[in-house]
Formats: C-alpha cells, sequence, structure tokens
C-alpha cells in the first residue's frame, strides 16, 4: 500500500484558502500554545523539548533541548534567539514553504522558544534570496504584534519579547551560525572559532545565543501542542517528529514532503512517482549537496535488533537522521537530489565544486584555496584537459580540507569529492577520457 | 592527573611527551616554543587577538578523559591518566593550557595537517621568490621547505590579484603573495586604533585593500610591514633596496620620544637600510612608530659634520681640541661666565661628563632644551627627549627642562655669560636669536652644521646614535642601551672622547673617557646606578628608582606600558 505524508508542520499550508494571513492562522487554532506556554514556566517549556527529542533540522541533528541546555543562564548578559532561515543549501527549500505558507506558525514557535530561553529580543535570519519571504514574514510579525502575540506582554502576561526579520546579503557561509552571528552584527561572515565562540556562550554581541532553524522552531508548536508521549510517537526513536524532504531532480514528481517513519524507497517511488520514463536511478544525494553521495545500487550492511546481518539496497535506508547515517551519509537538511542515468557524474561534481569554491567564505585556508582547486581540476578534466592523477590528487587534497578548517563547511567539499570519487570512480575516469577525445562539450551535451 | 599540588599557581602541560609548567590559559604556541617545540604559524601573533584562519598550527590535543556519571579522572590499566585524544586536529593559537592537557606537534597527523596547509597556502602564492623582497625572511619560504611537501601538484593557472597597490605614504602592497593571514587587519584595528584594511570579494579571490576613500596613513602603518609574514605588505622606503640576509641588525633605541622604544637598525657594509622594532613587554611589546623609521637619514644628511671645525675651517681634531680648550678655559673667567647647554638627546654616559665639565668650568649645573610636542596615548609620548631622565639623574640638571632658554638669552644680553658650551642643540629656535649667538664665544659639540654650530668658533664633530653606544633612561626610568650600528665619519670622535678630552683639559685631571670607566664613576657617583655597570644592563632595559624625582611634573601623558596618573595616586584612588 502506498505511503501517505504524515503532515505536521505543514499540515495547513497547501490548504485552498490558506493564506499566510494571521487570520488563517488563528482560524485552526494558531497562538493557542503560546497562550499556553505564558502560563507554564519555561523550565517545563524546556524539559518537554528535551523529553521530546527534537533534533536540528538545519542539518547536523544536534538535539535542540541539549542545544537550549547548553545555554549560559548565569552570565548575567542577555539570551538572544535567532532563528536560521539562511536556507541555501543546494537542494533545500523546506524552509521557504514554512516561511511562505504558513509564518505565523514560526513566529509562534519562536515566541515559545524565547520565552522558555527567557528571551527578550529574538531574529529571524533570511537570506537575502528569499526577499517574498522577508515581506510575508515582516508582516506577519506586524499582525502578530497587533494581536499582542509578539512585543510587549505577549498575551496578556508580563512577557515581552521583540522579534527582527533580518536580510542576509547573499552568502552561503551565513548559513553557518557563528557567521550568520557575525553578519547579523554587521560584519562580514566568517565563521568564529570555536572555543572560545560558542554560540551559547559567546554568541551575539558575545552574549548566549541559541540558533536554531526554521523547521525545528515549528516544531516546538507542535510539541507542546501534542505533548511529549504524543510527539514521540512520530518517527523511529531518536528519530522523533516529521522531516520535511525536499526532492529534486529525476523524479517523475519532484516536490516536497513531509513524512515520517518512511523509507527512501517509499519517498522515491510512492510519493515522487519513481524515475521518469525510460530511466534509471543512478545516484542519490540525500541531504543537501554537501553531503555524500549514495549509488542507487549500493548494498549496505545492517544488523538486525537479534544480531543477525542483513544486506539492504538504497530504497530500504529509513529515511531520518539514523538511517542515513547508517548508510555512510546524513540526511543534513533534507535536500534530496535524485540523478538518474542521463547524468554525467563528472558534469555534476564539477557543477557542485563550482558551488562551494564561489560560496567558500574565504577566511581560513584549507577551505579557501582547497575548494577553488577542486573546481579548477574538475573544470578541466570536463573540458578535456584532464590528466593522469587528477583523481588521486583531487582525492588527497580533498582530505586536507575538512575537518582542519574554522567551520563545518570544509567538509562541504571534501565530502561530495571523495564521495563521488569513491563510489563512481570508474565512470569518472572514462568520462575525463572520453572528454579527451576532442568532443565538443556543446556538442556532447546536445547529443544527451 | 595525580602531579604533586605546586602552589605557584602553574599547571603541568604535557607537549610531545615532555611536562612543560605553564600558567593556566596560556597559548598552546607559546608554551611549546617555551621548550623549544616550533609550532608553525601564520596568522598567530603573540599581541594580536586569535584569528585561527590560517590553520598553520594544528596539532593534536587530548585531555584528561573523566567518567560522566561521577566525574572522576580515568586511568589506563598501568595506573597513568587515561588521555581523550580529539578526534580531529585543534589548532594550537586558539588552545588555552590546561591541566593535564597533551599536545602533539610531530605526530603523522600535525604531519599530514601541515603538509596540506602548505600546499593550499602556495597554489596561489606567486613561486617567485629570487625576486620577492621578503625573501630570507619570509616564514612561507622557512614553513615550506620545514614542513611542506617539496613539489607542487597544482596543474592550474593561478589567481590573479593586484601588483603593487599603494596602501599609504609608506606601504606598499603586492596582492598575489598574501596569504589573508589578517595580521594587518587586526593590528590597524586593535592596536593602532585606526580601523582601514579589510578584504573584499570571496573565497580564493579574497583581496587585502583599504576601505574606500580610506589609506594606511597612520603612524604605525609600517608595523604591518613587519608582521606580514609573506612579501605582500612592503616597505615603500626599503623594498628592493637591499637583500635581508646581507643585513646586519644592531639593537637600538627609538630616540624621537621618551618612550623608548627598542629598535633593530639594519646595516650593510656601514650604510643603515632600516629600522624595525624590537621585542620588549615592558616598553613596546612588537611596534614602534613610522616616524622613528627614517632617523637613520640623518647619518648620511646633507649638513652632517665629517670633521672638526675651527671658525668655519676644517681642522685637525687635536687643533679644535686646543682651541676649544682655550675658548673655554681663557679671557676673563668671571664665575658663571661660561654657560652649557646639554641635550636630553645625550646619552646618559655623556650628560655625565657634561656634568663633571660643568663643574670644572664653575657652574654646578647645566641646562637643557625642553621639546614637547603632540603624544598620541601609544609609543610618542609628548616628550620629544629621549633622555630627560639621565640628565635628573646624573645631575646634569635638577629640575624639567623648558624650550625656550629665555633665561640664558638675558644672560647674554646682560653680559655675563660670554661663553657657551653646547653639545648637540641648536639654540636658535630654542629661545635665542643670531645677534645673541654673535656676541659669545661657541664651542659647540655635535653632528650637524646647523645655526647654532655656523656661529660657533669651534665645532668638534661627534656621532649619531646608530654610531655609538651608550644608555637612555625612558619616561618608565627604565634604563636602556644602544649600540653602534654603523661606523661614524673619519673625523668625527665619539662623545664620551670628546667631553673626557675637554674635561681633561678644563680640569687637569684624568677623566674617564671609555664605557667601563665612565660606568665605574657613574655608579659610585649616582645612587640610582649603584652597582650597575653597562654590561650589566639587560637587553630589554631595567627599570631604575625615580622616586626622588616623582614630584616632578613630567609632561608624558599615558602611553602603551606607562600610565603616570596611575602610577603616582594611590592603587585605591585609581582602582
Amino acid at each position: 500500500m502506498p505511503v501517505t505524508e504524515t503532515r505536521l508542520l505543514l499540515k495547513y499550508a497547501d490548504e485552498p484558502d490558506y493564506t499566510p494571513g494571521i487570520d488563517s492562522y488563528l482560524m485552526v487554532g494558531g497562538y493557542e500554545m503560546l497562550k499556553k506556554a505564558v502560563g507554564m514556566k519555561p523550565e517545563e517549556i524546556r524539559n518537554e523539548v528535551k523529553g521530546s527529542g527534537l533534533r536540528g533540522r538545519g542539518g547536523a541533528g544536534f538535539p535542540c533541548g541539549v542545544k537550549w541546555d547548553l545555554v549560559d543562564r548565569k552570565s548575567g548578559k542577555p539570551i538572544y534567539l535567532i532563528c536560521n532561515c539562511d536556507e541555501s543549501e543546494p537542494g533545500t527549500f523546506k524552509d521557504r514553504q514554512l516561511v511562505h505558507k504558513d509564518p505565523h506558525q514560526l513566529i509562534e514557535g519562536m515566541m515559545i522558544s524565547a520565552f522558555a530561553n527567557d528571551v527578550k529580543l529574538a531574529f529571524i535570519y533570511i537570506r537575502e534570496e528569499m526577499p517574498k519571504g522577508a515581506k510575508i514574514l515582516s508582516a506577519a510579525i506586524d499582525e502578530a504584534r497587533a494581536r499582542g502575540f509578539v512585543g510587549a506582554n505577549i498575551c496578556g502576561s508580563s512577557y515581552s519579547c521583540e522579534l527582527i526579520v533580518h536580510r542576509g546579503a547573499g552568502a552561503y557561509i551565513c548559513g553557518e551560525e557563528t557567521g550568520l552571528i557575525e553578519s547579523l552584527e554587521g560584519k562580514r561572515a566568517y565563521p568564529r572559532i570555536k572555543p572560545p565562540y560558542f554560540p551559547a556562550v559567546l554568541g551575539l554581541y558575545n552574549c548566549p545565543t541559541i540558533v536554531n532553524n526554521v523547521e525545528t522552531l515549528c516544531n516546538i508548536v507542535h510539541i507542546l501542542r501534542m505533548g511529549v508521549v504524543e510527539y514521540n510517537k512520530i518517527g523511529r526513536p531518536n528519530n522523533t517528529g516529521t522531516r520535511l524532504w525536499c526532492v529534486s531532480g529525476h523524479v517523475q514528481r519532484p516536490g516536497y514532503f513531509e513524512v515520517a517513519g518512511i523509507t527512501m524507497g517509499q519517498l522515491l517511488y510512492d510519493l515522487c512517482g519513481g524515475p521518469r520514463p525510460g530511466r534509471k536511478f543512478k545516484a542519490i544525494v540525500p541531504g543537501g549537496g554537501s553531503m555524500k553521495i549514495l549509488r542507487y545500487d549500493e548494498k549496505f550492511k545492517g544488523k538486525k535488533p537479534n544480531g543477525e546481518a542483513y544486506e539492504y539496497g538504497v530504497d530500504d535506508i529509513p529515511l531520518d537522521f539514523d538511517g542515513v547515517a547508517a548508510a555512510g551519509s546524513m540526511s543534513g537538511s533534507g535536500g534530496m537530489m535524485v540523478m538518474d542515468d542521463s547524468v554525467d557524474i563528472l558534469e555534476a561534481l564539477a557543477n557542485l565544486t563550482q558551488f562551494y569554491a564561489h560560496e567558500s567564505c574565504g577566511q581560513c585556508t584549507p577551505c579557501r584555496e582547497g575548494s577553488q582547486w577542486a573546481r579548477k581540476i574538475t573544470a578541466r578534466m570536463c573540458t578535456g584537459n584532464g590528466q593522469p592523477g587528477d583523481l588521486d590528487t583531487l582525492y588527497d587534497m580533498a582530505g586536507n580540507i575538512g575537518g582542519r578548517t574554522v567551520c563545518p563547511m570544509g567538509f562541504s567539499t571534501t565530502w561530495p569529492v571523495q564521495s563521488y570519487i569513491d563510489k563512481f570512480r570508474e565512470e569518472i575516469v572514462a568520462k575525463a577520457r572520453e572528454n579527451r577525445c576532442g568532443m565538443p562539450r556543446e556538442a556532447r551535451l546536445i547529443q544527451k | 592527573m595525580s602531579e604533586p599540588k605546586k602552589d605557584d599557581g602553574l599547571i603541568s602541560v604535557n607537549i610531545d611527551r615532555v611536562e612543560v609548567r605553564c600558567r593556566p590559559g596560556e597559548n598552546i604556541v607559546e608554551v611549546a616554543a617555551s621548550i623549544g617545540h616550533e609550532i608553525p604559524h601564520y596568522c598567530y601573533h603573540p599581541k594580536l587577538s586569535v584569528s585561527g584562519n590560517c590553520r598553520m598550527c594544528l596539532v593534536e590535543m587530548g585531555l584528561p578523559g573523566k567518567d560522566r556519571a561521577t566525574g572522576k579522572l580515568l586511568h589506563n590499566t598501568d595506573g597513568s591518566p587515561l588521555i581523550q585524544w580529539f578526534p580531529g586536529p585543534a589548532i594550537a593559537c586558539g588552545t588555552r593550557a590546561a591541566p593535564g592537557m597533551h599536545i602533539r606537534t610531530t605526530s603523522e597527523v600535525v604531519k599530514k595537517c601541515r603538509e596540506g596547509v602548505m600546499e593550499f597556502l602556495l597554489l596561489n602564492h606567486p613561486l617567485d621568490c629570487p625576486i620577492c623582497d621578503q625573501a630570507g625572511e619570509c616564514r612561507l619560504q622557512e614553513f615550506s621547505t620545514h614542513y611542506g611537501r617539496g613539489y607542487s601538484r597544482f596543474l592550474e593557472e593561478k589567481n590573479v590579484k593586484p601588483k603593487r597597490t599603494v596602501l599609504g605614504p609608506r606601504v606598499t602592497l603586492d596582492d598575489e603573495r598574501c596569504i589573508l593571514c589578517s595580521r594587518c587587519i587586526r593590528f590597524s584595528r586593535e592596536i593602532a586604533r585606526d580601523d582601514v584594511l579589510g578584504f573584499t570579494d570571496r573565497g580564493s579571490y579574497s583581496t587585502l585593500t583599504c576601505f574606500p576613500g580610506r589609506k594606511l596613513e597612520n603612524n604605525y602603518s609600517l608595523n604591518t610591514v613587519d608582521i606580514c609574514p609573506v612579501g605582500a605588505l612592503t616597505s615603500t622606503d626599503f623594498r628592493f633596496k637591499m637583500r635581508v640576509w646581507f643585513l646586519k641588525a644592531s639593537p637600538s633605541i627609538d630616540t624621537e620620544t621618551s618612550t623608548g622604544c627598542n629598535t633593530a637598525v639594519w646595516s650593510r657594509e656601514g650604510k643603515i637600510y632600516r629600522i624595525t622594532p624590537r621585542r620588549n613587554d615592558g616598553v613596546n611589546d612588537t611596534w614602534m612608530p613610522d616616524s622613528g623609521r627614517t632617523l637613520y637619514k640623518q647619518v648620511e644628511a646633507e649638513n652632517r659634520l665629517q670633521q672638526s671645525l675651527v671658525r668655519g675651517q676644517p681642522a685637525a681634531f687635536a687643533d679644535a681640541l686646543r682651541e676649544a680648550t682655550t675658548i673655554l678655559t681663557g679671557g676673563t673667567r668671571a664665575s658663571g661666565s661660561v654657560a652649557v647647554v646639554g641635550s636630553g638627546r645625550s646619552s646618559v654616559e655623556e650628560q655625565f661628563l657634561l656634568k663633571k665639565l660643568a663643574g670644572a668650568l664653575g657652574g654646578a649645573t647645566a641646562q637643557i632644551v625642553g621639546r614637547v610636542g603632540e603624544g598620541d596615548d601609544l609609543l610618542v609620548s609628548k616628550d620629544k627627549n629621549p633622555n630627560v631622565r639621565g640628565a635628573l639623574l646624573t645631575g646634569l640638571i635638577d629640575a624639567l627642562p623648558v624650550p625656550q632658554l629665555s633665561g640664558l638669552a638675558r644672560e647674554i644680553d646682560a653680559g655675563r655669560v660670554k661663553t657657551l658650551l653646547v653639545v648637540g642643540e641648536d639654540l636658535v629656535g630654542a629661545g635665542l636669536n643670531a645677534a645673541q649667538l654673535a656676541k659669545v664665544s661657541i664651542v659647540y659639540v655635535g653632528t650637524h652644521l646647523d645655526a647654532t654650530a655656523a656661529k660657533a668658533a669651534v665645532v668638534l664633530a661627534g656621532l649619531t646614535v646608530f654610531e655609538k653606544f651608550g644608555s637612555f633612561i625612558n619616561q618608565q626610568f627604565r634604563i636602556q642601551k644602544f649600540h653602534r650600528a654603523v661606523p661614524g665619519p673619519a673625523g668625527a670622535r665619539d662623545d664620551l672622547v670628546l667631553l673626557a678630552s675637554l674635561l681633561a683639559n678644563v680640569s687637569g685631571a684624568e677623566a674617564p673617557s671609555v664605557m667601563e670607566s665612565v660606568w665605574a664613576a657613574m655608579s659610585a657617583e649616582v645612587p640610582a646606578l649603584a652597582g650597575l655597570s653597562f654590561a650589566r644592563i639587560p637587553a630589554t632595559g631595567k627599570v631604575l628608582d625615580g622616586a626622588p624625582w616623582s614630584s616632578l611634573p613630567f609632561i608624558e601623558g599615558k602611553t602603551m606600558h606607562f600610565n603616570p596618573a596611575a602610577a603616582r595616586a594611590p592603587a585605591a584612588v585609581t582602582a
């Protein structure tokens, strides 16, 4: 039986007549949880969130409750909450849906989180490329303020918190939380070194700061509404709640899907309609461009609860944090890019390395120079000038980037480069060789 | 760790299996350096904030394992503490010493990290060391031979960036050589407090530049050249003049103000090419003002005295000395008819001899010319004399000097002063006019033919600070040595010799003329210098007791390591 979506965050978003206005949101019970929250103790809310096991939806999957626990509450400095809406990982477009279609859900989630953490000033950092989203959010905040859900004396309580929308200037690195904080402070978005600049202790203006993804903050509303027990029934243990997957590429019905407890095959075939006619799946990037690629015909080794070893394919990968991690990649931001057998994997790699070279902020040496080098090598291979040994150089050089940089973006070059080579080495070599045989690149593209 | 508790506040850190005692929180780069283990670095600078961007100082780091539940330390089976190594390398410059911390600076992982970073840094860096001005003192060169892989795998084209960008009047930038370590940016922001530098563009195309409409023209701009680890920022004055490995660095002192910045004077074959700061954490850290770097040009100035003069004509030293003695001792020697004008730019030793000479000529003290100017709260103090406190200590003067010698002018006008002994000062501009100078016979000891020297009956050619050695006492009452960098003109004599000769001739007794003998006499007579000798002054100077002069209204304001208000006021008030 085909699976269906489990819509929680996007429950109303695509209903006809549902608008981003506050009336729509109020009609479906909006802001009731905020009213409930301001009557609770902040610790109670924090314990709920911790109990829910909610994991961050921005990419790393760090437990939200633990993140809140790390906040330095004794410093005497103000605590800031920042919503990271700099969704710029290639293939990801989930936050955009939440912001465009149901902005009040995010605002309610933020205000509950702000109350739970004694935050007096919260920010939504929205990427420059979402001008409409910024407008919608600003309008929604004005509406919410007029109704007493944002600003002074929220829901008639003594609690006040201001919410500000801040637009970035168009840089991928602003999605990294410390880079985002620098940008918000009005500086160049160079990620900070950790230690000592852990946002929970020395964040925005050197004050304790919480940075959460849009989807994470929206989940807070539902944790409060459903209660921990009910919420934890969604998804597998340690992977609670729904996840928004953005499927792009070579499937019949690309789009965004809110699901829980299904496998990759169910998503690809039941929800996305499988490959295009006459094509076969070739590779899948499960969680945004920087994650390791999976070969569609790959086999993984698993262990059943009784200890029995078994083999499973890509279709059987459970679609959540741990499931994708067990297959050697990461669910990341949920931006799933599907490639079928029409794809030149070398071109795909060249395209990705170009993106990460372009978006490297340039602060620290390995990523700055390495990402550009990777771009140059792959571009050269694409234009028929590949050399023997290119892949070995590329592989070894990429290994010198990830884990040796200021921020985790170093891995954005390392992981794609190494995984593409690991899994498609013969094909890349063959392509590079074929490219050398003199057929102009344009001609090859037309032929396809 | 079960180390014995010591109450010196130090902790134990294990670096490459060597136990090192250090302060908690001390930077690991410095801790490793203290036992001679070099952790290569570009962006880290001991006097700037840590930015951690070059990634050259990656090391392996581990901390004693703790049981999560009980918090107790974990141990290996042999009883040694269990070290939990971090999964990835950490930057040493961003790592602070913690009890029991373990660091590996030579492991295979670390070696691979350094090779990787070196390779990345050289990708877009021009490999044209033979024509680069930094060659010989380039960290990129040094570390690539020490820690690099020795060959390049880079087959692509290098990025092209601007060459010869003029950042300001004294600094020229070659952007292609820049490794984007941001030291210069942090210096401008944090030390010079003139935030003019920044990066434009992104990633591998990042380019160092001045903000639009701004220039790197503050008085500390050349420090960015000193701290630039590569040949990107160069001194417009020095670039391409001389290969640095030919140069000899002589320790010296910046004489432009009473701050007494420690400097190194770089010379070859008797010619000075540049002056750079020398680290002294008590005085100038690793910085110096730009204004002090051009002082060496006085050595080869147009009006430099090449030999002694008698009434404007070149004369042998012996003849000039005899003539000077006659002028100083001959004629009607009414008491006080000889006035002595010394200098706050003379060394302590010279001031001591001059004081003796003044005594022999019948005056108890002399006067020196005060110099007051703008201070900048950093390394330029308001007192433009480097050695006023030396004159006080040696007894040459007993009050603070004034810029205008109006008292002396009145004495000359009244006819009471008929003879002047002037050391290194131009009295025109110091309150005396040409008419007054014409009324007196002048013996001038100095280095340049200024207006006073031109009027002098006898001119004895001396040496500049770069051609002799001696000591100055700065605003902190810190006595600091300077050394000879280059020889002086053949016709000039060491000022000590000049003054000692005059003293011997005037007094008829023997006078000390070499450093050791002057110091022997000085340490015996000057209480603050008791027990000290020239050789025993440390390279970073020695702070003397300035209490006897604490009531004098010194004009210095606050500078980098000097806060007169705090020094004078009781501690409770300043806190």
